[in-house]
């Protein structure tokens, strides 16, 4: 069971990341980027991270795939579907990917396999028994808090930045 | 139980496919589209170790991924909107203002 859902939603997440970057209509290639996304919400959920899987239905699904359609809504010109999809350095590009490939597949093959699982991990069975987000919250509030507020600034400057860019006139 | 190997190639397919997408398409939407992928491809390898060590640590670095994705795709999308409205252009390769 735990295989059939681990290839299942590889096979989902591979196929839709091929479609979403070969497709020639930018809408097709938005409606085929979410069902990779749903596909990894999937195996999140499959690994065990109930949180992480929900973040991302809302938040990559729900918030940033609606910015990519509005855009382009916003920007879609039917000039686009005749024109050619590919750019002139496609079979440079395709060397170079074919190479990155190559090379990763090499290193993950040709891995040493993991160090051994530290023995320390005799307290996780107690917080085991707590649920996923709250373990989750209990890392982001302690371990991780100047992290968090340096990633609030950032959005916070991503925001300013994102409406100085679009506006016609500040 | 999958060996932590399988989700590690279905990160490299994720990420190889990403990358192909940057550097073959000219619709610069798609091209930011396929920079969701790589960063999928990375979230797939933290949370695969988060569960491997058994702890939510690479959970919490997925978060701040997805945190920094969505910075990246407002301002993206920012910079497209002002490229649009002076150069009605969507197209990477037609950019060229720089170009010697």
């Amino acid at each position: 069971m735990d295989q059939f859902f681990f290839y299942m939603f590889s096979a989902v997440i591979l196929v839709m990341a091929l479609l979403c970057v070969t497709a020639k209509n930018a809408v097709h290639s938005a409606i085929f980027l979410i069902g990779t996304l749903l596909g990894v919400a999937g195996l999140y959920l499959h690994l065990g991270a109930e949180f992480l899987a929900g973040v991302q239905v809302i938040l990559y699904v729900g918030g940033i795939m609606v910015l990519f359609l509005f855009v382009i809504m916003l920007v879609n010109i039917d000039q686009t579907l005749k024109e050619a999809i590919f750019s002139g350095q496609w079979k440079l590009g395709l060397i170079g990917v074919a190479l990155l490939g190559v090379e990763l597949v090499w290193f993950v093959a040709k891995g040493t396999g993991l160090p051994e699982k530290p023995e320390t991990h005799a307290a996780a069975p107690a917080a085991a028994q707590l649920g996923n987000v709250q373990q989750v919250g209990d890392v982001l509030f302690q371990s991780y808090l100047l992290p968090f507020e340096i990633a609030s600034i950032l959005l916070l400057v991503a925001m300013v930045g994102a409406v100085v860019m679009a506006k016609k006139r500040i | 139980m999958i060996p932590i190997s399988n989700y590690l190639f279905l990160s490299t397919a994720l990420m190889t496919i990403g990358v192909l997408g940057v550097l073959t398409r000219r619709n610069m939407v798609i091209i930011l589209m396929s920079v969701e992928l790589i960063l999928n491809a990375v979230n797939i390898n933290l949370v695969a170790f988060s569960h491997y060590w058994g702890t939510v640590h690479g959970q919490t670095f997925a978060i701040f991924i997805i945190a920094d994705a969505a910075a990246e795709v407002a301002v993206g999308l920012g910079l497209l909107i002002a490229l649009f409205r002076n150069k009605e252009v969507v197209n990477a390769d037609q950019i060229e203002l720089l170009k010697w």
